[in-house]
């Protein structure tokens, strides 16, 4: 899987509506203005890049999106209804997944019991009620070879695993409980070039299946990699969406910077950042 | 790559790699070890079933707290104050039977509600408060030795023991099963059989098998199983592994938590009830300094300090060592007193060897 890099960009299905709409999102904290009306939303089965320089509004705006901040103004439809997500909870249950950069992942534990934590199939009744180890096991080792990472056993600790593989575990493990919407946040940051071929490989997958990615990075090639359409933010309010084809890097580029400066600098760097 | 359906690295895992991965490794190995030291250097007796019984009596008084402890450990918390709630759990225990004459039906569920209520509140200080469950508990450890003694002195009018537990629930039919040696009958029987040690009178030399070893090895079973084979384990390594990711997944943390500490402390009043009806009285000394023996049972057994790994098998293992160590120095021209070097230095390399296990686990380099 590791030398596969041509990803397959499908057009996403734009015959269905989107899963999530935001629509004017704001959010202010007291008298700072975190977000002053964002829209945004995701069609099944896409991947929708949210990009920012640092400060931009990403990280509350993906809150918003799962929970953790209520909007003070606009509208969240999730399959076209309007809803009002009072915690983290609500939002997961309705199909709204979040990978944060800690992953919510314990390196100690096996991989079965990380996946499967909070959430552990059983067997039995009453006092007989017991974990269904054969079920954890089989499925993890399913899951992840799904998403083309054969792991040595299921009991494995997280700890073992790379950075890209413990993305991917936590990736498999929001889309096996149902996530309709995946929202990732800066999976890529902290990997190496070939770590971060897995996880687009994994976001590609993902993709495949109906499921709706929201990947949020503030790297304009790896959001380009499998990137259907592109939203970029800036000092709390869109800069625009452009879809696939119709945007060149450098113009990204310039965009997530607030055509600041970058322009003179990109020179002198040959076009590496 | 290729994406087969079987992956060929699984044959590297042998079943000694595997086994090596196991958190009681250590205590096992220990305890072989330590059973090695003692066959070579102690009197033959000791490996008798009389003197199996006499270590694994101390073992076992002390191997009941040790896995409560191994649990809280594991879940992130520590508990000191254990030693002191076996004197006040014992307290308690003592002054329902002796000054309020209440059956043992009627005592001993009372004093496991009431340690668990001390420890409701320890752990609530913990969790409410954040501060560190070593800090709180410590606290605890004065205050419950220090309201033994007051409430002793209260009991007695004066006195630090209070007698009279035996004759108190001399004809209780709930006795034998915290008090006394369990299967007379068998052993009786295997006596007449000649197939154990007997006395002249034709007697046999062990009576029974003494109950608290049963309660361990039952706790010590019913812990094991809680933590492999049940969600709640998960939760409890979750919980100590990390609380942000494990409540972050839906893990009722706090709640772990809370119940651990509970637990712990009904661990000391079981002890307390043993060794109370096992003495026929009890004193503000119960438990001195058993705090710091099961916890380091539980570590000998396994556990981080940092909590999220452990075992309740290794900490069942931990304490027979102690035990061992205790009993067995007898046995031997040794001096008694390095028991306390033994200790001291079992603790080290069991927290040294826990480390590199740590390290090994969790692929830090």
């Amino acid at each position: 899987m590791a030398g596969d890099t041509k990803f397959h960009h499908g057009d996403p299905r734009t015959e269905v509506g989107p899963i999530v709409e935001m629509k004017n999102i704001e959010k202010h904290f007291g008298n700072i203005i975190a977000l002053a009306g964002v829209s945004f939303d995701v069609l099944p089965g896409e991947c929708h890049c949210l990009l920012g320089d640092n400060g931009a509004g990403k990280s509350t705006f993906i809150k918003t999106m799962s929970g953790v901040h209520k909007p003070t103004k606009g509208d969240i439809l999730f399959e076209g209804k309007t809803m009002d997500f009072g915690s983290p909870r609500d939002a997961m249950e309705a199909g709204i997944a979040t990978v944060f950069q800690d992953l919510a992942m314990i390196p100690l534990m096996s991989v079965s019991r990380n996946f499967f934590m909070g959430r552990e199939p059983t067997k039995g009744g009453g006092i007989t009620k017991r974990l269904d180890v054969d079920k954890m096991n089989s499925v993890v080792m399913e899951e992840m070879r799904n998403m083309g990472i054969n792991l040595r056993a299921p009991d494995q600790a997280v700890g073992t695993l790379s950075g890209g593989e413990r993305q991917t575990v936590a990736i498999a493990r929001a889309v096996y409980f149902g996530a309709k919407v995946l929202i990732l946040d800066e999976p890529t940051s902290a990997l190496g070039v070939r770590q971060t071929s897995n996880v687009l490989a994994t976001i590609d997958k993902v993709r495949k299946q109906g499921v709706g990615v929201v990947f949020i990075s503030h790297n304009v090639r790896h959001a380009l990699a499998v990137g259907d359409r592109f939203t970029v933010l800036n000092r709390g309010k869109t800069l625009g969406t452009a879809k696939r084809g119709e945007i060149s890097p450098e113009e990204l580029q310039d965009l997530m910077a607030g055509g600041q400066e970058l322009a003179q600098l990109e020179g002198s760097l040959g076009g590496t950042v | 790559m290729s994406s087969t359906t079987t992956d060929e690295r699984l044959k590297t895992e042998s079943f000694l790699a595997r086994f090596l991965k196991r958190p009681e490794l250590g205590a096992l190995a220990g305890l072989i070890l330590v059973t090695v030291f003692f066959f070579v250097t102690a009197d033959g007796s000791m490996f008798t079933l009389s003197g199996f019984m006499n270590f694994m009596q101390p073992a076992s008084q002390l191997g009941i707290l040790a896995i409560g402890a191994a649990l809280l450990m594991i879940c992130g918390e520590f508990d000191l104050s254990i030693g002191s709630m076996v004197a006040f759990a014992g307290l308690f225990f003592g002054v329902c039977v002796v000054t309020w004459n209440l059956p043992l039906l009627v005592s001993i569920p009372a004093t496991l509600v009431f340690a668990a209520l001390v420890g409701a509140i320890n752990g609530s200080i913990v969790l409410r408060s954040g501060l560190p469950s070593f800090i709180v508990t410590l606290a605890f450890l004065f205050i419950l030795r220090g309201l033994s003694l007051v409430g002793l002195k209260w009991a007695t009018g004066g006195n630090t023991q209070l007698r009279g537990v035996r004759e108190a629930v001399e004809d209780d039919w709930l006795a034998p099963l915290f008090s006394g040696d369990a299967f007379p009958d068998l052993f009786n029987w295997l006596a007449s059989k000649g197939l154990i040690d007997t006395f002249n009178s034709g007697l046999p030399k062990v009576p029974g098998i003494p109950v608290e070893i049963l309660w361990f090895i039952l706790i010590a079973l019913i812990a094991t199983y809680v933590l492999l084979r049940t969600p709640v384990g998960n939760w409890i390594f979750a919980a100590g592994g990390d609380k942000n990711a494990a409540s972050n997944s839906g893990v009722p943390v706090g709640k772990i938590k809370l119940s651990l500490f509970m637990l712990t402390a009904c661990c000391a009043a079981l002890v307390a009830i043993i060794t109370v009806l096992d003495a026929g009285s009890t004193d503000a000394r119960r438990g001195f300094q058993k705090e710091f023996e099961a916890i380091i049972a539980a570590v000998i057994g396994g556990c981080l300090l940092t909590g999220g790994y452990g075992s309740a098998i290794g900490a069942f293992f931990g304490s027979i060592i102690f035990g061992m160590v205790v009993i067995g120095l007898t046995y031997t021209n040794f001096d008694q007193d390095w028991f306390q070097v033994f200790l001291g230095g079992m603790l080290l390399i069991a927290v040294l060897f826990n480390n590199a296990i740590r390290k090994r686990v969790t692929g830090e380099r």
